[in-house]
């Protein structure tokens, strides 16, 4: 999974390198599912910033008398065990998606570019180091290592998107020290030696500008993955807790009436599933645009 | 005379790698006087590019640089601290590469590149070194430099962008340019343009050149002197005329004679047989003995004795047995 993302990215920094980004945007604009899955990537954020403005009930607001309604006019996606409007919950919870998405995707993404970085221009026992530790993290299976930060943070939503966050630190370490490997020998690297920048001067200026096109669609690729785990997390209760309308959580108990009120967990599930959906479709269409092989 | 400008004595840059020892630059004596274009001339694997690295200091592990001294402008640059080496390089002494293309950063402006020079080691704001790059890559031959100066590498072609090169590596006005084979990726007719800009820019500036390349056309064009190197040693040093008119070393008359001449009634083009020893052995004896056309009529002392370098006359050296007025003697004997 993570090395196949490795290598799309790494062939997406080469056709950016020849085409450019506008190229790129205008390309990704014209195939239809990533319009889709940009839309509703666009209506989550939006649900995020400002659901609570226009939801149609309060998400927390407990109604005995409505417990377990079906979907109706007056409740769309209808009622949970305790009478709350699952709509207002499912839209509220987009708010936790986008939260995951950022928070875990920047935690991993700059403690793995960083180290990636060190590793790839430090030292050669710098380099051993660093590695050899990515690889012990890659040696658990990702769902596990994140239990097993969990047990060390202790649960609770914020620990999950860390825990997440850590555990996606491997993969961007291993692409950013190749792709720093391999920006090294460049010339131009050699030719700004030549002209008397230091190393410093040569990271900033050559290196990372160099190896920012593969990070940004790695992150793509990582995205679905992270927000999948976060909400997997909190369906085992080690992430978000109960009333929070977290998707993972609300299915947790939505599973006690699965046979008695679909509904309960249809809402949290779908909305996992589009949303989910839409960040993979979005990744494929960047994937196709810029994947040489796939044309 | 005047003191050179750089002095390279018995340079050895060896390379440690797995499968043992390479002698890269095996004792290279080198001079290079301020304003003069030296050409080094040699085959591939013959020691020209590590040569003008170890001047640089950027031969990489598993290389090093083992022995002898390199003099600059009265300093000795390899017992300068690492700073100091990188003060010296893209101030003093300059470095032009094979690949133009790919000796630009593809992600950054062409006239930023420029100007990064003047704002890092100058300190000129941004606008100041802006318009010194621009007025840089009109005096490089940059038709219409405000734009190009926006463009981004790959929109330049190979031609343009050794031009930008040549402006980047001569923008602090460096004492020294080092060029390593800068045309052998263009293509003929850029080529000449691109030399005559060298020459005229670095004479302009009074930068002495050192130009490193096989072709020996290129040399006639452009240097003043010429070095021939083989196997990592320099077999021959005369001024250009000299050169082509009586080759000394047997090497260097094999060189010229591969030469094809256009419409000359050359039945053949004369070869030079077998190929560069591997450096990695330890040589006995001349290292171009078993290719040399000429050896018997020395005798058997190429095999056995390595030839020191004799001097022919004023900035003229030979490293060759042919050349030692015993050996003269001998085959006068022999006759």
């Amino acid at each position: 999974m993570s090395s196949l993302a490795l290598e799309r990215a790494v062939e997406a920094r080469a056709v950016i390198r020849r085409a450019g980004w506008r190229w790129t945007l205008r390309q990704l604009f014209r195939k239809r599912t990533a319009l889709i899955g940009g839309a509703v990537v666009l209506f989550l954020i939006v649900c995020a910033l400002w659901a609570p403005d226009f939801v149609p009930y309060d998400p927390f607001k407990v109604n005995t008398l409505n417990r377990l309604k079906p979907p109706s006019a007056a409740h769309w996606l209808g009622t949970d065990e305790l009478g709350r409007d699952l709509l207002s919950r499912v839209l509220i919870g987009a708010r936790f998606f986008v939260l995951v998405c950022l928070i875990s995707v920047s935690i991993a993404a700059s403690v793995g570019v960083f180290l990636g970085l060190i590793a790839g221009s430090g030292p050669s026992w710098l380099d051993v180091a660093v590695m050899r530790v990515i690889d012990v993290m890659l040696a658990f299976p990702y769902i596990l290592l994140t239990l097993a930060i969990i047990a060390i943070l202790g649960p609770s939503l914020w620990m999950a998107m860390i825990s997440v966050g850590i555990a996606g630190i491997p993969g961007y370490a291993r692409l950013v020290r190749g792709e720093v490997l391999a920006v090294k020998q460049e010339e131009y690297v050699e030719a700004m030696r030549a002209l008397g920048a230091g190393p410093a001067a040569i990271m900033v200026r050559a290196i990372l500008p160099n190896v920012a096109s593969s990070i940004i669609i790695y992150m793509s690729f990582q995205m679905p993955l992270a927000v999948l785990a976060a909400a997997a997390l909190s369906f085992l209760g080690l992430g978000a807790q109960p009333p929070l309308p977290e998707w993972g959580a609300m299915l947790v108990n939505a599973r006690t009436f699965l046979r008695t009120a679909w509904w309960t967990s249809a809402a949290p599930g779908l909305a996992i599933f589009v949303s989910i959906l839409a960040l993979n479709l979005l990744g494929n269409a960047l994937r196709d645009v810029l994947d040489p092989k796939s044309k | 005379m005047t003191e050179p400008l750089l002095s390279i004595e018995g340079l050895k840059t060896h390379f440690f790698g797995y499968d043992g020892l390479v002698r890269a630059v095996d004792g290279v004596d080198l001079e290079v006087n301020p304003g003069e274009v030296l050409g080094l001339v040699g085959e591939s694997g013959c020691g020209k590019t590590v040569t003008a690295l170890s001047v640089m200091r950027l031969v990489d592990a598993p290389g090093r640089i083992v022995g002898g001294t390199i003099r600059f402008d009265r300093r000795d640059l390899l017992s300068l601290s690492a700073s100091e080496m990188a003060q010296v390089r893209g101030a003093e002494i300059a470095m032009i590469f094979q690949q133009p293309k790919v000796s630009l950063n593809p992600v950054m402006r062409v006239g930023r590149q420029i100007a990064e020079q003047f704002i890092r080691r100058r300190g000129m704001d941004e606008a100041a070194a802006w318009k010194e790059a621009i007025g840089l890559l009109a005096a490089v031959g940059i038709p219409a430099p405000e734009a190009k100066a926006r463009a981004y590498p790959h929109e330049l072609s190979g031609g343009q962008a050794q031009r930008v090169m040549i402006a980047i590596a001569l923008s602090l006005k460096p004492k020294l340019l080092i060029a390593d084979e800068p045309t052998t990726a263009l293509d003929v007719t850029v080529q000449a343009q691109v030399l005559a800009l060298l020459r005229e820019r670095c004479k302009a500036l009074g930068t002495s050149l050192i130009l490193v390349t096989h072709d020996l056309g290129v040399v006639a064009q452009v240097a003043d002197r010429v070095a021939v190197m083989y196997a990592g040693q320099v077999v021959e040093q005369a001024p250009v005329e000299r050169l082509f008119e009586a080759p000394e070393h047997p090497y260097t008359r094999g060189l010229l004679g591969s030469i094809p001449v256009l419409g000359a009634l050359k039945p053949r083009l004369v070869e030079i047989p077998g190929n560069v020893p591997t450096l990695d052995g330890v040589s006995v004896g001349c290292r171009f003995a078993a290719r040399c056309g000429e050896r018997l009529r020395v005798g058997s002392r190429c095999e056995t004795e390595a030839p020191p370098v004799i001097a022919r006359g004023p900035g003229l050296q030979v490293r060759c047995w042919l050349a030692d007025p015993a050996a003269a003697d001998k085959e006068r004997a022999l006759a």
